[in-house]
């Protein structure tokens, strides 16, 4: 990739306060236009990494790349990046177009240029008539979205968004959801994203790098990180997942087998490097990758007893005691009364889709 | 949501509920110590003088006559204006400006300085800078005075440094003056700007920048409009005290120059003795702080009218 394509190179970052170490060497090449997701638990690291970015903390060793040039010793106004705080951070005696107008204004922006591109703004996140109100006289949810076009107005060439929708309410939250991702598209800007939670990471990221203890654990596309998670911990956070322990087997044909400890053998994928045949492993099942059959009809050799049923509306989930092995999660697409047919207590076989196991060996 | 900004907002009046028998004392309290202070001033500018002190009860406008008219030595020549307190009182107003000025220089920073301390060390700054204030004014004003006389520790210090090769008249200037009053009222700027101060949130500062506002544009855009009613309420409590103070003066600034408190205090303890001239001062001097602060909460309210 040539230098224009990678919007933000972080190389090892290390970020030290003190004793506490938040980021442990963080390596990262965000693609120009991407919207990218950092997503972890909280205490991880995200938003250390992007105030670093932002250049409101120094770096304690390693560089930072914007488009090629080292903005590591720059400091925040001199970085054509802008935030979307966690709250807001609005100016409080600024009206809604003043506070849109700040960072134009301080880049010199003539003020013909000022007022179409604060309009604009305003259009694309629908606050034109809100303009002469001040932020004490908005909603959340109106608030949010001053902040958005506060941090968009002077074309940036990153945007940076500290979990900008977590203090909305679920149904404003899913809402803005598709609105900022419509709104990235538009404009073409790179965003960088944080969050801790994995459906916001999932429906609207080009790619997620998710995080754990100020290191990162996986990046990849939505899909390569809940389809091929490198570890336990990533398949953790992403979903829920059931983890068995098994042992490693060649099956006949070359392909890679799970062999559980009642001696059933079932097919499974791994990914990166091998492990060795007889191994001890762990294998990763998503809930939906499994469904309840009667005993007799189980493909993997699992059994057990439903001892759990819970309705979550469109899905229902089972939960399985196994015969040999811990409890597992089911889940089923609620398509009718007659999915309900598995009663708590019943002896039940366990079916895994084609492809739904993972191989990883810690 | 955001808590800062929802504390912006007004708290309805339904929910700060005061009962009326909880407010008494304060009632009796004011009424008591400022009410009927004022209103005794004022009955007495209207009276006539009786000569060493005290008042005849008797209605007269010969105080306030005094104060704006010079009839002559018999008081028999045709009325001019009297510029004599004119001058004193515009004198006034300028030494408590600069005084003010001082202060808001000094005191701004420090309380800046002291609210962006980590809490457990806030409360040290802040009992420092009250520390002066257990010792009595009058002692406080005498110390400076010593400290800044021709051969006092300050010149002799800046003379053996070489700084300087005679001792620098200070004591019985305006300069010191101003220096005494600033001395006298810096915490009254430094506790109102600080509790401004101390409830800013500095996610602005950060917002500000990454918006490309550099150190300067963040104080005078962002800091400044927010803690500005601390800042004004420094003002106004180092100001008013500082036009009426009589101490530093008297003190520190010799009698060379009068200047309001001084005028009033001698009418009430010196050999002047004309307590309905005292009281007139008096009044004339409290009308027009009060005249002040009216425009100024007008203004305030229009801008916040104007805002909404
Ligand atoms: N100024 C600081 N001084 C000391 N430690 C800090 C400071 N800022 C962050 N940390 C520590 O660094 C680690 C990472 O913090 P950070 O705020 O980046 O987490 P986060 O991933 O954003 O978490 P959350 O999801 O809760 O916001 C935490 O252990 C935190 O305690
Ligand atoms: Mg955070």
């Amino acid at each position: 990739m040539s230098e224009q394509d990678i919007a933000i190179d972080v190389r090892n970052a290390v970020k030290r306060f003190g004793a506490v170490t938040a980021l442990a060497g963080v390596s990262l090449t965000i693609r120009d236009n991407e919207f990218f997701t950092l997503l972890g638990p909280s205490g991880c690291g995200k938003t250390t990494l992007l105030r670093l970015i932002a250049g409101f903390e120094e770096i304690t060793e390693g560089e930072i790349l914007l488009y090629g040039e080292d903005i590591g010793t720059l400091p925040p106004n001199r970085r054509p990046i802008n935030t979307v705080f966690q709250h807001y951070a609005l100016f409080p005696h600024m009206t809604v177009a003043e506070n849109v107008a700040f960072g134009m204004r301080r880049l010199g922006w003539s003020k013909a240029d000022i007022e179409d591109q604060t309009g604009r703004i305003l259009d694309l996140v629908k606050l034109g008539d809100l303009a002469a109100r001040r932020p004490a006289q908005l909603s959340g949810g109106q608030q949010q979205r001053v902040a958005l076009a506060r941090a968009m107005a002077p074309r940036p060439k990153v945007l940076l968004l500290d979990e900008p929708l977590s203090a909305l309410d679920l149904k404003l939250r899913q809402a803005m959801r598709i609105e900022l991702k419509q709104i990235q598209e538009e404009t073409g800007i790179t965003f960088v994203f944080v969050t801790h939670d994995q459906e916001e990471a999932l429906t609207m990221s080009d790619r997620i790098a998710v995080m754990s203890a100020g290191e990162i654990r996986q990046v990849g596309t939505p899909h390569e990180i809940y389809e091929a998670p490198n570890d336990r911990f990533v398949a953790d956070f992403i979903g829920e997942t059931n983890v068995l322990d098994v042992t490693v087997q060649r099956g006949p044909d070359g392909a890679w087998h799970s062999r559980l400890p009642n001696g059933a053998v079932f097919p499974c994928e791994a990914a990166g490097t091998p492990p060795q045949d007889g191994a001890a492993a762990h294998v990763l099942i998503r809930p939906e990758r499994l469904s309840l059959v009667p005993e007799a009809e189980s493909n993997s050799g699992l059994t057990g007893v439903v001892d759990q049923i819970v309705y979550l509306g469109t899905d229902i989930q089972y939960g399985v005691r196994l015969d040999e092995g811990p409890d597992v999660l089911v889940r089923a697409q609620n398509v009718g009364s007659d999915t309900t047919s598995f009663r708590n207590g019943d002896r039940v076989g366990l079916a895994i889709a084609p492809g739904g196991a993972r191989l990883l060996v810690d | 949501m955001a808590g800062e900004l929802a504390s912006t907002r007004a708290v309805s009046r339904t929910f700060a509920p005061v009962r009326t028998p909880l407010l008494i004392p304060t009632w009796v309290i004011i009424g008591f110590f400022l009410v009927a202070p004022v209103l005794m001033m004022l009955a007495y500018s209207f009276l006539t003088k009786e000569f060493r002190g005290g008042v005849i009860w008797e209605f007269s406008l010969a105080a306030y006559d005094q104060f704006i008219f010079d009839r002559g030595l018999f008081g028999d020549e045709p009325p001019q204006i009297e510029w004599t307190y004119i001058v004193i009182f515009v004198r006034s107003i300028i030494q408590a400006a600069v005084a003010t000025l001082l202060c808001l220089i000094i005191g701004f920073p420090t309380a800046y300085f002291i609210a962006t301390r980590s809490p457990a060390t806030r409360s040290m700054w802040l009992f420092l800078v009250t520390v002066p204030y257990w010792v009595n004014l009058l002692i406080r004003t005498v110390s400076m005075k010593f400290l800044i006389r021709d051969n006092g520790p300050l010149n002799e210090a800046l003379m053996g440094l070489g700084v300087i090769g005679e001792p620098i008249a200070l004591i019985n200037t305006d300069f010191a003056v101003q220096l005494g009053l600033f001395y006298s009222y810096l915490p009254f700027m430094v506790l109102p700007i600080y509790a401004s101060v101390e409830r800013y949130d500095f996610a602005l500062s950060e917002a500000a920048a990454d918006l490309y506002a550099n150190r300067w544009t963040i104080l005078y855009k962002v800091i400044l409009p927010i803690v500005w009613p601390g800042i004004v309420a420094g003002c106004i409590l180092v100001f008013v005290p500082s036009l009426g103070a009589f101490l530093a003066p008297d003190l520190l600034g010799g009698a060379k120059n009068f200047l309001i408190g001084s005028l009033i205090e001698e009418q009430f303890k010196g050999n002047a003795g004309n307590w309905p001239f005292g009281a007139a001062a008096s009044m004339i001097l409290l009308s027009l702080v009060l005249i002040a602060l009216f425009i100024y909460a007008r203004r305030q309210a229009r801008r916040s009218a104007q805002a909404a």
